[in-house]
């Protein structure tokens, strides 16, 4: 293992992180729910009573984020080069994968570290050694 | 349900990914490169998030009703089964191949990047494919009876 030092942002992850844990905070104090976007995202598709509205205000303040950075400062260009095939398999499975799994790394690795919860630290430890596991898998044991 | 707060909410939680730097496929795969030129970065975010996480959740989490008077609603559920590692261990196989958790991928689809669409496309595709998989045999074994399909969701 060798540390990229030139691409390691320690200080704006760091602010990045505080801004996800208060937000996270915020609808937990406020709302009374837990800050996990598949779940959040999931639940549209099968709306019970009540439920759809919070959901759609969350998810469009998400939408409209970066509009919004852009509108203060320069948002880095994101970089998306998995091919397409790879990409549309990428999206099933990580749709697929949340529901079943019930969270993704907002609900679990965020939201469930933080209340200290055995069943999100397993499940973080599960989504994370998986995706080590498949980006050794394209990026070093498969001819590129 | 206050619509504003849970706005306000999805925002900051947006504006911290894209300030971290997690709106960025290349760099969330940089992370999890291990064997490369590793980018520890995502590791902070994490760590950064959960250290406001941990105190608000201690302090406020055993309440039953939020400031706002909505009723908290914490998983209860804590049992770890193959349903969890396994939809777990899909999710970090999908995340791994285009370096996209949910989060993300509606921060890129608002950002206007075009194959951002593509993924949150196939992103819903799977999550209507566990609908449907949850709904098929409860249907079957019970016609009349509701499904508690995701009534355990912990996100």
């Amino acid at each position: 293992m060798s540390i990229d030092w030139v691409h390691f942002t320690p200080f704006t992850a760091l602010a990045g992180g505080l801004l996800i844990g208060t937000a996270a905070a915020l609808l937990l104090v406020l709302d009374g729910r837990i800050a996990g976007i598949s779940g959040i995202v999931g639940g549209l598709l099968r709306p019970r009573r009540g439920e759809l509205a919070w959901r759609l205000a969350f998810v469009a303040g998400l939408a409209v984020a970066a509009p919004l950075y852009r509108w203060f400062a320069v948002m880095p260009e994101p970089q998306l080069d998995a091919p397409t095939p790879l990409l549309l398999l990428a999206g099933l499975l990580v749709g697929l994968g949340t529901r079943y799994g019930s969270g993704c790394t907002s609900g679990h690795g965020v939201c469930g570290l933080s209340r200290r919860s055995p069943r999100s630290f397993a499940a973080t430890l599960a989504f994370m050694a998986a995706g080590f596991a498949t980006v050794y898998l394209l990026r070093h044991l498969l001819p590129r | 349900m206050n619509i504003v707060s849970a706005f306000f909410a999805g925002l900051l939680f947006g504006v911290g990914l894209i300030v971290a730097g997690m709106a960025n496929p290349a760099k969330v795969l940089a992370f999890l490169d291990l064997a490369g030129a590793w980018d520890p970065s995502l590791a902070l975010v994490m760590g950064a998030a959960i250290a406001v996480g941990l105190p608000v959740f201690a302090a406020f989490g055993r309440r039953r009703a939020s400031l706002l008077g909505e009723p908290l609603q914490i998983p209860a559920n804590r049992t770890i089964d193959r349903r969890l590692i396994a939809g777990s261990a899909l999710f970090g196989v999908g995340w791994g191949m285009a370096g996209i958790c949910p989060g993300p991928a509606v921060v890129l689809l608002g950002a206007g990047v075009p194959r951002a669409v593509l993924f949150v496309a196939a992103m819903l595709a799977g999550m209507a494919l566990f609908e449907w998989l949850e709904q098929r045999p409860a249907r079957r074994r019970a016609p009349l009876r509701e499904s508690t399909a995701g009534a355990d969701s912990d996100s």
